[in-house]
């Protein structure tokens, strides 16, 4: 069975009486290591798409199978378990705790792990370090720029060393020169360490380091295509 | 997660918002402060008066007349002139009160006495030499009033050092002559210092025969009060009755009901005066409560607006891997802590109070005020501010708890 499997995946939010459909039976799957960009307009269904795939949130209906686990056999506390463990989210909107130093943030998801807490630092250390933020180590975040706040939300989805980085549009807030260094960081750790990366984006140029692009319109994929091919595993990609 | 995190991350959610939290944790400082404070004084005040009453031997029995108050509000006793020399007579009597030592009948009242142009408004205090013994009193300088000048009604005072300071000053009062309304009297002696006991400060009193009192200076011909020794403790209980059923006969009572007289023990009088002092503790206390629960509620109102504010920041914690319970947990002891710490400042800001109060309160009464500090107290603080938190903290904290990662990530 492939890594993360959808199956005529659909949402059908309902708010004080009002239903509004978000997806209408979604199908794919992706293996371990893909990159993978979920491109579509503003309002397609993307965040929906990534909220089910990062356990956040229950399809209304389809099946979704992550890493052999599936989403309906779990209550909420085994979910937070598997997103603790095995998953990282980056978004939008950095997230970050206000007046928290670059390593507490780090810290956070170990807060809710089995991680012995005599290891915390050790590992937020070196993801802030692999973010390239060994300088901001104490800074509090409202310290920090755009660019450098999103570089701490990445380390912080580094920090379990999960199988998976959710980002759901992590450029968004940025210009274009600090949402590159946030793809670079991105490419290199699917690249360098192997983690899968599921990336929401409407912009093309961030598209473009995935080796894969599923496009969704109006709740339905409209295209799935390969964009690169991939040599020797992890070594590098030929464009 | 563990306790000692979860309590680390409720301290940095108070820590990033110091201000607010100070602020929010006021109320509770305030009730606290004030149930501290009410029960210290309270505490110091029953060992006060305890300790005075005490201080008049415990086998002292006091005939007041009038009717007896009917319970710690019934404070108000209502005069009366029931106790008359007759009484006197028959209760010294072997026959009628067997277990009776000495009796002493008293009358009292505040006069004015002078001295070349100096005036002194003194408690006068007419009784006998007994008042020595009862009392504990011996004249620093000259002699105590006698039997025979009782006898005589003689123009004798022994006056307390307060009075003797306010009017002689350094100089001698022996032999002097001050007046006492119309009335000169010879000073034949001085009291040292003594402060205040049971209800009389005797440095501010003059005392002088009853009988000198009853005629020259108060016209009256009753007395108000009989104080009583009995022969031992045993003998307190047969003395009472022995005391009631003469005075019944001596004023033609046979209903016990329409006594115009009772008898008080120093037990008794220990007993009832405690009373008073807790139940009015208690009442103090409880308004001192409202504000608790006024500041509890301001807890609560904070919380939820803090719990509003950080919504993000919840689903931020529940997408990182937070269970419900972590979020719960969380904001919960951030309420504690906030009532908890309030209860800490109210708790050392009640001693400090109530030390400055005792302080204040021998200084300006002229009592001796023991500073006590009931250990329940800090136990009580410490307990009411944590369970006011965790009152008004379940419902916010549960609020937390409840949003979803995704709806908290959406939040604007
Ligand atoms: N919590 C919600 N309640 C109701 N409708 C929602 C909710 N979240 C998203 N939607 C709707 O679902 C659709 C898809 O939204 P979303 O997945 O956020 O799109 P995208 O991320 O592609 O912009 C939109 O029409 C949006 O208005
Ligand atoms: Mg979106």
């Amino acid at each position: 069975m492939a890594f993360i499997e959808a199956k005529n995946l659909e949402k059908v939010y309902e708010t004080e009486g009002v239903r509004t459909p978000a997806l209408h039976g979604v199908s794919f799957s992706i293996e371990k290591g893909e990159f993978v960009a979920v491109m579509g307009a503003s309002g397609s269904g993307k965040s929906t798409l990534l909220h089910i795939l990062g356990f956040l949130d229950r399809p209304s209906g389809g099946e979704y199978v992550f890493n052999g686990k599936r989403f309906s056999d779990y209550n909420d506390d085994e979910l937070a378990d598997i997103r603790n463990r095995e998953m990282g989210f980056v978004f939008q909107s950095f997230n970050l705790l206000p007046r928290t130093s670059v390593l507490e943030n780090v810290m956070l998801p170990l807060l809710y792990s089995k991680v012995k807490d005599g290891e915390w630092e050790a590992r937020a250390r070196a993801a802030v370090e692999a973010v390239g933020l060994e300088h901001r180590m104490n800074h509090v975040s409202s310290q920090l720029s755009g660019g450098e706040k999103q570089r701490v939300a990445i380390a912080r989805a580094l920090v379990m060393n999960p199988k998976v980085i959710f980002a759901d549009e992590p450029t968004g807030n940025l210009d274009s020169k600090s949402g590159g260094v946030i793809m670079e960081i991105l490419d290199d750790l699917n690249r360098t360490r192997g983690h899968t990366i599921i990336l929401i984006t409407h912009e093309t140029y961030t598209a473009s380091y995935a080796e894969r692009i599923i496009r969704l319109h109006d709740g339905i994929i409209a295209e799935d295509r390969k964009v690169k091919e991939r040599v020797n595993g992890k070594e590098g990609f030929v464009k | 997660m563990k306790f000692i995190h979860t309590a680390k991350t409720a301290f940095h959610g108070l820590e990033r918002n110091k201000s607010r939290s100070g602020l929010t944790v006021l109320g509770i400082v305030i009730g606290i402060t004030s149930i501290i404070l009410i029960m210290s004084i309270g505490q110091g005040a029953e060992d006060l008066i305890l300790g005075q009453i005490q201080g008049l031997g415990t086998r002292t029995i006091a005939v007041i007349p009038g009717r007896e108050p009917s319970g710690p509000s019934d404070v108000a006793q209502i005069f009366s002139d029931s106790l008359k020399a007759r009484d006197l007579e028959l209760l010294k009597r072997k026959e009628n009160v067997s277990g009776l030592e000495s009796i002493m009948p008293i009358v009292f009242g505040s006069e004015s006495v002078s001295f070349e142009g100096e005036t002194y408004r003194a408690t006068i205090f007419g009784g006998t030499e007994l008042a020595t013994e009862i009392f504990d009193l011996a004249p620093r300088e000259g002699v105590f009033i006698s039997d025979d000048d009782v006898r005589g009604r003689a123009d004798v005072v022994v006056i307390g050092a307060k009075v003797k300071e306010e009017l002689f000053g350094d100089s001698d009062a022996i032999g002097k002559r001050v007046r006492v309304k119309d009335r000169s009297l010879r000073v034949v002696g001085v009291l040292p210092t003594k402060g205040q006991v049971s209800f009389f400060n005797f440095d501010e009193a003059a005392f002088m025969p009853y009988t000198t009192a009853q005629q020259f200076i108060f016209g009256i011909k009753y007395f108000h009060r009989f104080i009583v020794e009995a022969e031992s403790e045993g003998a307190i209980l047969r003395t009472v009755e022995d005391l009631k059923v003469t005075l019944r006969e001596s004023h033609g009572i046979t209903d016990p009901d329409k006594d115009d007289f009772f008898v008080q023990t120093q037990a008794d009088l220990a007993s009832r005066l405690s009373t008073i002092t807790s139940v009015l503790t208690l009442f103090l206390a409880s308004v001192a409560a409202i504000s608790l629960v006024v500041g509890g509620i301001g807890i609560m109102n904070i919380m939820l607006v803090s719990v509003t504010e950080r919504t993000r920041e919840i689903g931020l914690r529940k997408a990182v891997g937070a269970y419900r319970k972590d979020i719960l947990y969380q904001f919960l002891l951030e309420a504690v802590l906030l009532t908890g710490t309030g209860g800490i400042i109210g708790i050392g800001l009640g001693a400090a109070l109530s030390f400055l109060a005792g302080l204040a309160i021998s200084q300006f009464v002229g009592v001796e005020w023991k500073f006590s500090f009931p250990v329940s107290a800090v136990f009580l603080g410490l307990g009411v501010s944590g369970f006011v938190g965790l009152i008004f903290g379940i419902y916010p904290a549960r609020k937390a708890a409840e949003k979803s990662p995704i709806e908290a990530l959406r939040y604007e």
